[in-house]
Formats: structure tokens, C-alpha cells, sequence
């Protein structure tokens, strides 16, 4: 039993409190340094995952399973939440580092959104239990909608009700499954389940089941069909709430595809359902790509990126599912590692992106050159994110695309080989068309005009520290397999009959 | 024909309907109805699933009921919050945005 697990869970919670009784500036600094103690607690997690070699776990109220709801902490769980955990922290600095009066500041309700998201975040990666998690994605829901329409614009608002409308879909759909696998199992634990599952064959209410989870997952995922919603809602927030919203909301529903199919699915019907997946994985990752090429606003371009990238977590299904097990280890921790390294550039891309479109006053992409010498900083950290978005190396994201790109060739799945690359192709395009044209000499009809404010150095500070943590995470050797496969498959080790 | 397969049945219409307004009617309070009409739907086949602890001896298995009692709630409040954002963005669209200070107390 580890109170670290619950601590990681309501601390966040506990941190509201000073922002609904001290000024806002006062509550924004105690809420931040929340953020600072859930990056301890998370760290503290992962350290004691590492020392133990095993999964945390922790019974509500003393219960095991069978009766009561359990938390557990696992290798990839611990990862996930060191991630979120660290991108909240940065982003939460970054709202509060603010610029000399120009920038507007953030309402106390971001930060109050912020606190949110972190409880919900932990929840999700912490939960064991199919209907915990479906409170837990809901939270996460009600917590993120209103981060795209903080400023109250139309626009926004309208963004902010498609985006709820779609995410309600999908837990709707997602509830359905929940319910089947209750009246087929009479349990909800993800460990107990794993093992009836193993035992027999599963009944085509199952499969059915599964289904219904997966494409709600997906709705609120936004992967390929389902990702109208992510461009107007991502691209219309303010630069620190997209950011968070890229680069870990979406994490959760796809953290929990990962654990329905590579732990809960017995393997033959993983094998079976993987390909489908893939498929619509490799459609975002074209189509999207595509359409991000084509953008003239440049965070619609990276929001339609990550509409893109999440395609490439949907690659390492049927990889991951396959009989082999030296190659479908290798790829399972790059599609998780891509999983990370996404997270930190995406969010190092999106605050940069708001950088620069405070230094220059717009952000269309026709009108952008001359950024690199007005927001340097800002312009820097956009690419070095870029960078594990393309997959050069030294990166987090050339790493996860490395592996998984071996794990295809060697069981000969040539298409997805050729995704992948087509892929990263696609990502250089688009990140090197915004490089290019912030590095070229401002146009000489711009001369006249008044000199562009200059960026803040603090901010862009954190933004480029959430890039070279992208870049960082190349550097790691090939420690993240061992760490990540802690404590799987799913079971609860000498506690149950 | 059991009560337990009628509420399952009537649940699955409930539900069907409900799919069937989420994806073909326009405007924000059309969705929003089918997303209510698809929730009860989804409720209605918890009941029926906690007919299954009819075999252990009793009336009915307490978990979904548990479970349903959260999942209405949920429900509501999506449907609240939807409603809010619905409000705010006919008013936003009508009239001339209102100012800034007003904003922030109505916030």
C-alpha cells in the first residue's frame, strides 16, 4: 500500500482552496507551487517504482478488488504521470512569468482549470477500475472544455461545444462497453478482468464491448474520423491552455486505449482488432499531415499536427500484438515513448507558437518573416520541438520513431514502415515551412511599420525548456524499456486468492 | 418474455434513437436532447444487466445501481455545462460583445 498514489490524486484538489480565498495573483503562486509539490509526489512515485521494481498499489478504504477500487501505479503509468505532472508545472510557470503589461494575464480560472486537470490527469493513470476511469475521463472533460473558451469569443465557445458535444459521445459509448463487461464478468478491476479474459475464449459481447470502449476513446482522442472537434478547439485557446490540452488531455483516453488492448485484450482478439486500428491511424497521419501542410494560421498547423502524431501511437498496435516477443517489446515502448516525447514538444511548439504570435501581433504564416530576429528564443524552441516531431535525431521522438520503424521491418509490415516515413516526411515539411519563413529577412514594406515588441525572455525561456526535454529524452539509453515494462501484465501479485 | 429483456430492449431502442438525433439534428439543443435521450437509453440497460443478481438469491445485483446513480449525475452536469456554453454563445452572438469588466464578474 502506497499513499503516494492518493496524495497524487487530492493534492491538486487541496490546492483550490487558496484560489478561491486569496487574490488572484496570490492564489496563482500557491497554485503553481501545487503543481510543483504533484511534480515531487509523481517524481516520488517513479523512484519507488524504479527501487521496488514493481507496481505501486494502494486498496480505497482497505478493500482488494473484488470488492472495493484499487490505484496502482505501474512502469508506464509512472511515466505518464511524471510527464503530465511536468508539462502542468511548466505551463502553469509560464502563465504566471508574465510578460511587461502587454501580455494578458491569465485569469484565476486557468489556474483553477490547471489544479483540475492534474487531479483528473492522475486519476486516469492511476485507476483501476473500468468505471473509475470513465469518472476519471470525465473530469478531464469538464476541466478541459472550458480551457478552450476562457476568453469567451464565439469562436471559441462554439469550438468549446462541438469538443463537449463529442468527448459526451464518447463516454456515452464508452459507458455502453462498461456496462457489458459487468454483466458478462460482475467485475470492473482491470487485473481481474485480464485474468477471466485468459481463461476463456471471449463472447462476442465482449468483442462487442471492447468496440463501443474503443471508439468512444477514440472520439475523445480525436483520432483519424473522430478528430473534427481538435483543430478549432486546440487552435483557438490561448497559448498556455492549448498547449496543455495538446499536449496531455488527449494523453489520457489514449493512455487507456493502450491499456485495453495491450493488457486487458486477450492476444488473438488484439490481433485481430489491431489492424483496424492502424488503419485509422495511418489515414490521420496522412490525411492530417496533409491538411497541416495546407494551413495558413500557424497554430491551426499545429493542431492539426497533433491530429497527425496521435496516428503514430495507433501504429504500434499490431506491432505490439504480434506473436514475437523481442519485436513487439520494442515496439510497445516506442509508441509509449512517442506518447512522451510528443507531450513536451507539442506543448514546447504551442507556447512558442503564442511567443510568436504575440511578437509579431498575428500569426498567419504569410506574414511571419522576420519572427526569427524579433522572438529568437521563441522561434528556437519551435523548431528544436519540431525536431522530435520530424524525428531527427538526438531526440525523444527520433528514438520512438526508430524502434518502431525496426519493430516493422523485422515483422515485415512494409505499410507501416512506409507510414512512418511518409509521416516524418510530412512533419518536416510543415515544421521547416514555418522555420524557413521566420528566418527570412523581413519584407521591406514591413520596415515602415512600428518595431515589433520583442519577446519575453522568461516565457520563452519555458518554452524552450520543454523542447530540450523533448531533445533530452533521445539521450535516454535504452533504459525506458526496462522501466516502462514494470509491473506489467496486470495482475495483483500475492494479494488475492 | 422477462421484465429484465424488456427493459434491455427498451433500452437498446432508447439508445438507438438517441444515436440517431446526436448525428442528424442541427443546432447545439437538438444534439444536446439526443445526448440525453442516448444517456437514458445506456441507464436503462444498467437496470437490466442488474438483473444478473437474480442468480445469487437476490432481487437485483446493487453495483449498477451504484454505478448508474453516478453515471446520471455526470450526465447532468455535462448536460448543465453544455447548456451554459449554448446560452453564452447565442448571447455573444446576438448582441454586441459585452465588455470586458462584465465578463469577468459574471465569471
Amino acid at each position: 500500500m502506497s499513499a503516494l498514489l492518493v496524495l497524487a490524486v487530492t493534492v491538486p484538489l487541496l490546492g483550490l482552496a487558496p484560489l478561491f480565498l486569496l487574490r488572484p495573483g496570490a492564489g496563482a503562486r500557491i497554485a503553481v507551487a501545487v503543481l510543483g509539490l504533484g511534480c515531487a509526489i509523481t517524481g516520488a512515485i517513479a523512484v519507488q517504482v524504479v527501487r521496488t521494481g514493481q507496481a505501486l498499489h494502494y486498496f480505497v478504504g482497505g478493500f482488494p478488488p473484488p470488492l472495493g477500487v484499487a490505484l496502482r501505479a505501474d512502469g508506464f503509468s509512472a511515466a505518464m504521470l511524471c510527464m503530465s505532472a511536468m508539462v502542468l508545472l511548466l505551463t502553469g510557470l509560464f502563465a504566471i512569468a508574465g510578460g511587461g503589461g502587454k501580455a494578458p494575464r491569465m485569469p484565476a480560472a486557468f489556474f483553477t482549470l490547471l489544479l483540475a486537470l492534474s487531479s483528473a490527469l492522475n486519476l486516469a493513470f492511476l485507476a483501476q477500475d473500468l468505471f473509475t476511469l470513465y469518472v476519471a475521463l470525465e473530469l478531464l472533460t469538464f476541466a478541459a472544455v472550458p480551457l478552450v473558451c476562457l476568453e469567451g469569443k464565439a469562436g471559441q465557445l462554439s469550438a468549446a461545444l462541438t469538443y463537449l458535444l463529442f468527448a459526451l459521445f464518447g463516454s456515452v459509448l464508452y459507458l455502453l462497453g462498461v456496462v457489458l463487461v459487468y454483466g458478462l464478468f460482475g467485475t470492473l478491476d482491470l487485473a481481474l478482468l485480464a485474468r477471466r479474459l485468459a481463461q476463456a475464449p471471449p463472447s462476442g459481447t465482449f468483442i462487442a464491448a471492447l468496440a463501443l470502449m474503443s471508439a468512444g476513446l477514440m472520439a475523445k482522442a480525436a483520432l483519424f474520423p473522430l478528430h473534427l472537434w481538435l483543430p478549432p478547439a486546440h487552435s483557438g485557446a490561448p497559448p498556455a491552455a492549448s498547449a496543455v490540452l495538446s499536449a496531455v488531455v488527449i494523453k489520457a483516453p489514449l493512455f487507456l486505449l493502450v491499456r485495453l488492448w495491450s493488457d486487458l485484450a486477450p492476444l488473438p482478439l488484439a490481433q485481430a482488432g489491431a489492424p483496424v486500428l492502424a488503419a485509422f491511424g495511418a489515414l490521420a497521419i496522412l490525411f492530417c499531415g496533409v491538411v497541416a501542410l495546407a494551413q495558413d494560421r500557424l497554430k491551426l498547423l499545429i493542431a492539426y499536427s497533433t491530429a497527425a502524431q496521435i496516428g503514430y501511437l495507433c501504429l504500434m498496435f499490431p506491432l505490439a500484438a504480434a506473436a514475437d516477443g523481442q519485436w513487439s517489446a520494442l515496439a510497445w515502448t516506442g509508441g509509449t515513448l512517442h506518447l512522451v516525447s510528443h507531450a513536451f514538444s507539442k506543448a514546447a511548439m504551442f507556447l512558442a507558437a503564442g511567443l510568436i504570435a504575440e511578437a509579431m501581433g498575428h500569426d498567419r504564416l504569410s506574414g511571419l518573416a522576420g519572427a526569427g530576429r524579433v522572438a529568437p528564443v521563441s522561434v528556437a524552441a519551435f523548431g528544436i520541438g519540431g525536431l522530435s516531431l520530424m524525428g531527427l535525431p538526438p531526440s525523444g521522438g527520433f528514438i520512438a520513431k526508430v524502434m518502431l520503424l525496426t519493430s516493422a521491418i523485422h515483422q515485415d509490415a512494409w505499410w507501416i514502415a512506409l507510414v512512418i516515413l511518409a509521416g516524418g516526411l510530412l512533419a518536416g515539411a510543415y515544421v521547416l515551412r514555418v522555420v524557413v519563413i521566420a528566418l527570412q529577412r523581413p519584407e521591406p514594406a514591413g520596415a515602415g511599420r512600428v518595431p515589433p515588441a520583442r519577446e519575453c525572455g522568461a516565457r520563452a525561456g519555458i518554452a524552450l525548456a520543454l523542447a530540450f526535454a523533448a531533445v533530452l529524452l533521445g539521450f535516454l539509453p535504452l533504459a525506458p524499456f526496462a522501466f516502462l515494462s514494470i509491473g506489467r501484465p496486470l495482475s495483483w501479485t500475492g494479494l488475492l486468492p | 418474455m422477462t421484465g429484465a429483456t424488456l427493459f434491455g430492449l427498451a433500452g437498446a431502442i432508447l439508445a438507438g434513437c438517441g444515436v440517431y438525433g446526436l448525428l442528424t439534428a442541427g443546432g447545439g439543443l437538438g444534439r444536446i436532447l439526443g445526448f440525453n435521450v442516448l444517456g437514458g437509453g445506456v441507464f436503462l440497460i444498467f437496470g437490466a444487466v442488474a438483473r444478473r443478481g437474480a442468480a445469487a438469491g437476490f432481487h437485483a445485483d446493487p453495483v449498477p445501481q451504484a454505478l448508474v446513480i453516478t453515471g446520471i449525475v455526470v450526465a447532468f452536469c455535462a448536460t448543465a455545462l453544455a447548456l451554459a456554453l449554448l446560452v453564452r454563445l447565442r448571447e455573444v452572438e446576438a448582441g454586441p460583445a459585452p465588455d470586458d469588466g462584465k465578463r469577468e464578474t459574471e465569471r
